[in-house]
């Protein structure tokens, strides 16, 4: 009773805090010298630009997602699996785009991407206009895999932690299971939720960055709310609205895959391995 | 008539260590051969090298006769157990059992019609639904046991499979695995620390030393007819007592002359230690040593008995005759005329 007692104020300072935000937010956008409407919304989800934008960042995300996850499971399973020596330096270099600065990180790809004009010859030339199409901006999708590299491999590493990778794999390969097999049959399906939040914490990031994109020349949906903002400060701040009720949406949606059947696969696979464990502890005592 | 698995100067090394140091092992269709030994002895590692998880630095591993040294782990038709019960998570008791069928390409009714039949041999009927999360450990160890029987091994591998269960589960089901193997009359390889596990369950024993062989047997055999001191140190309850080689094959002990065991010929007046089990004594009231604990077994009692010189002997007497040998009773403690084995003397400690 105490320890309701005490939470209550904690989480109605918590809730203040998220909530004050959205609520002004939403009173910005919906009154009026005429008093309240939602013109606005009506408005901002019939621009051309709002759906262009918000498609262009989700496609980026989706993407980043994809090519980190298809970058990083591998990864995580080699190392666990046949080089857990390298654990640190994988760890080490994956945490790097934190305490890299964004900006930083774009003046080096600026700096690359201005080669074009010396390749023009080359068949290289092909692949920078490739990498920097005003529509699906391949760039944007390496520059923002890197900077998902914490995210991912610190879902993916804890989710490797919570099941008993060798032996689950030594299990499959003694029933005959191929690596391909082993690795998308069992290893996948376990790593569901860690690859399922690794993947909401990037989609998330890549939703909501705008310095690396504004940089570069790109508009994906923030640099696009921003850049409204100038002109139309209303449909700005319902446009933010919007995408917060999508990325809200889509992140349930990514939750709700994966739950399910995972999560009480992952809560047997830590209490075989507490097990474990307690019974090395007793071994070794 | 082919051996199912047959190890040939097994060698492998971690480092400085020397894990198997040429091993030698022919393992009979349908026998059960439990590895024994103590921690870093090299019987996990033997057993992971017939699965094909580790590859040896040197000698051959032939299965059916065909040397399997370098087939992969999935190619070679084993079924294996985990000490870990090793359950896929993601998958019902009876789609565990039917893994193996799957990634084999067995169609979805058989493989279903199979699970179900291994569920049944194992004690699970019904319980094919369950996920392994919703099973004790006794039931996910069985429902491994079935997964791992399910394609029909050439040789099956276990693990120390009993050692993450409680002492009742345990017990029940190392006589369900030894029903069930003889049932099948599949060839097992089963790895333990627990000698009783061991003695209780196999056709033969492997005692392993220092990654090195010391000496495969029936579990009688082993027990009775040890071929070295570590053995019948290591293998049930060991007294070392000092003795006197008397002429070659004879040594004297507590007063007693008794025929070495083995063919070892010894010099005249070496000193030995005589290793002797506990039933290997008979005792009498009354004498100069006494009994310091008596501790009530069933139909034997463990008596712990200090002699004269010093000496500490443990000695087993059927409980009928334990009347009156409580702590603190004078008695007279002899070996029987039975052939002993000896070991150089041990040095005193301290």
């Amino acid at each position: 009773m105490a320890r309701m007692t005490s939470r209550g104020p904690v989480l109605g300072i918590a809730a203040l805090y998220f909530l004050v935000p959205v609520a002004a937010s939403l009173w910005f956008t919906i009154a009026g010298a005429d008093g309240i409407g939602f013109e606005v919304y009506a408005k901002g989800l019939g621009s051309d630009g709002l759906t262009t934008s918000l498609l262009r960042s989700v496609s980026i995300g989706l993407a980043t997602v994809a090519l980190g996850l298809l970058l990083m499971v591998p990864t995580v399973v080699a190392v666990a699996l046949r080089l857990p020596k390298l654990r640190r330096v994988v760890e080490i270099l994956c945490m790097m785009p934190l305490v890299v600065p964004p900006i930083a990180l774009v003046a080096g790809v600026a700096t690359v991407l201005s080669w074009q004009q010396d390749l023009a010859a080359t068949p290289l030339y092909g692949t920078f206009q490739a990498l920097i199409n005003r529509d699906f901006p391949l760039i944007l999708v390496i520059v923002y895999t890197v900077m998902s590299l914490p995210f991912l491999y610190r879902s993916l590493d804890a989710g490797l932690r919570s099941v008993d990778l060798r032996t689950l794999v030594e299990a499959a390969r003694s029933l005959g299971a191929s690596r391909t097999q082993t690795l998308l049959q069992v290893i996948a399906p376990n790593l569901r939720q860690a690859v399922m939040g690794g993947a909401v914490l990037s989609l998330a990031m890549v939703l909501g960055e705008y310095s690396v994109a504004s940089v570069l020349g790109f508009e994906p949906f923030a640099v696009w709310m921003v850049n409204v903002g100038d002109s139309e400060a209303q449909l700005s701040v319902a446009a933010a609205m919007l995408s917060l009720l999508f990325t809200w949406g889509l992140l349930l949606l990514l939750t709700a895959l994966a739950g399910g059947r995972t999560r009480s696969s992952s809560r047997s696979s830590s209490r075989s391995r507490s097990r474990s464990r307690s019974r090395k502890q007793r071994k070794t005592a | 008539m082919t051996v199912p698995v047959q190890l040939k100067q097994l060698r492998r090394e971690f480092g400085s260590t020397v894990a198997l140091d040429g091993l030698d092992l022919d393992i009979a269709p349908g026998e059960l051969v439990a590895l024994l030994g103590p921690s870093g002895c090299g019987k996990t590692t033997a057993l992971r090298i017939i699965a094909g998880f580790e590859s040896a630095d040197g000698g051959e591993l032939l299965m059916d006769g065909q040397d399997v040294t370098s087939v992969p782990a999935h190619r070679r038709d084993i079924g294996m157990v985990f000490q870990s019960y090793s359950l896929f998570p993601n998958m019902t008791a009876a789609e565990n059992v039917a893994y193996g069928l799957r990634v084999r390409g067995v169609s979805s009714g058989e493989r279903a019609a199979r699970a179900a039949e291994l569920l049944d041999l194992v004690g699970l009927p019904g319980r094919g639904g369950h996920y392994p999360h919703q099973l004790s450990g006794g039931q996910q160890q069985r429902v491994a046991l079935a997964r791992a029987l399910a394609i029909r091994p050439r040789v099956l591998l276990l693990d120390e499979p009993l050692s993450a269960l409680d002492a009742k589960v345990r017990l029940t089901l190392r006589e369900e695995i030894r029903r069930i193997q003889l049932e099948l009359g599949i060839t097992t390889v089963f790895v333990t620390h627990d000698q009783e596990e061991a003695l209780s369950m196999a056709d033969r024993v492997a005692v392993m030393r220092d990654g090195r062989l010391e000496q495969c047997a029936a579990p009688s055999e082993l027990y009775d007819r040890p071929a070295t001191p570590f053995v019948a140190e290591f293998v049930g309850t060991m007294n070392r007592v000092p003795g006197v080689v008397r002429d070659g094959s004879v040594v004297e002990v507590f007063g007693r002359r008794l025929p070495v065991h083995g063919d070892a010929v010894l010099g005249a007046g070496t000193e030995v230690d005589v290793l002797l089990r506990p039933e290997g004594f008979g005792v009498a009231p009354g004498g100069d040593a006494v009994v310091r604990v008596a501790t009530f077994l069933g139909a034997t009692t463990r008596l712990h008995v200090a002699t004269a010189s010093g000496l500490a002997v443990k000695v087993d007497v059927p409980s009928w005759e334990a009347n009156g040998l409580t702590p603190g009773a004078s008695c007279t403690v002899r070996p029987h005329e039975k052939p002993v084995l000896v070991a150089e003397r041990a040095v005193p400690v301290g």
